[in-house]
């Protein structure tokens, strides 16, 4: 009978240790697909906010979203046509962002910035610099990268900065307790 | 708390995020708090009417003490124990 109690206690024990390795941890998932303003702006505010509640955060940015890492003063070399049209035409970082409504040909773009500056919301750049500092850890699509034609030399400068594919957003998802596609 | 309670602690250090619109008065307060021991009262400054309900939850999640807030004409002073 005892043994019985001591083999049942080690199966619990067993598919306890199981479901602990299975639990999602206090981490957040951020996939950044658009490259509009507004919605970038709202991606870092929740992923600088979440680091002061102390959870981990992995931001994994595709599509339209890789155009706000190219930094400015960058270009990157060996590109063919194609890449090099796209290159032109789309924005070259944070600050040629677009709102994604009202844009007015950029006006109401400046018109935001302004009110932002006004009210002291902090602006793109700034939280950029403080989700540098506070360890958020940024990813960027390969494949994103090689269809705009964007080169690693070209991005901007962050301490936490990685190349993935899609396996690494659906492992780090798997483990986050919350997940946004921004 | 009440108000009266309230103003009666000693705050062992006081954040300054006045003016600053959110996250602002969230990552001020993270970033004071690690200056502090446990034990100690922080008071957090903010003109942001979001913080009040911030701070709160945010003690919550990191196991401090949250006591209560103060309107003040313009501003909230949020009182918390690390």
């Amino acid at each position: 009978m005892s043994l019985e109690i001591e083999n049942q206690v080690k199966l619990l024990e067993e598919q306890l240790k199981q479901l602990q390795g299975k639990q999602a941890k206090d981490q957040i998932s951020i996939i950044v697909f658009s490259g509009d303003l507004d919605k970038v702006l709202a991606s870092m505010i929740i992923a600088t906010g979440a680091r002061a509640m102390d959870m981990e955060v992995k931001m994994f940015f595709t599509f339209w979203g890789t155009t706000m890492l190219r930094d400015k003063h960058k270009s990157g070399k060996g590109k063919d046509l194609m890449s090099k049209m796209f290159g032109f035409m789309l924005p070259k970082g944070s600050s040629q962002l677009k709102l994604s409504k009202l844009n007015m040909c950029g006006m109401g773009t400046e018109m935001l910035k302004g009110l932002m500056k006004k009210k002291n919301v902090s602006s793109l750049e700034e939280l950029m610099k403080i989700a540098a500092e506070l360890g958020v850890e940024i990813n960027i699509c390969q494949m994103s990268m090689d269809l705009m034609g964007f080169k690693k030399e070209e991005m901007i400068d962050y301490p936490n900065l990685n190349y993935c594919g899609v396996a690494t957003y659906l492992a780090d998802a798997d483990e986050s307790r919350v997940q946004l596609f921004i | 708390m009440t108000n009266d309670e309230l103003k009666s602690l000693t705050s062992d250090k006081t954040v300054d995020a006045r003016g600053t619109a959110c996250p602002g008065p969230l990552l001020a307060a993270k970033k004071a708090v690690a200056d502090i021991q446990a034990g100690q009262i922080m008071e957090i400054l903010s003109s942001d009417e979001g913080t009040k309900s911030d701070i709160p939850k945010w003690c919550k999640k990191m196991n401090y003490e949250y006591f209560g807030s103060i309107d003040e004409d313009g501003m909230y002073r949020l009182f918390l124990k690390k």
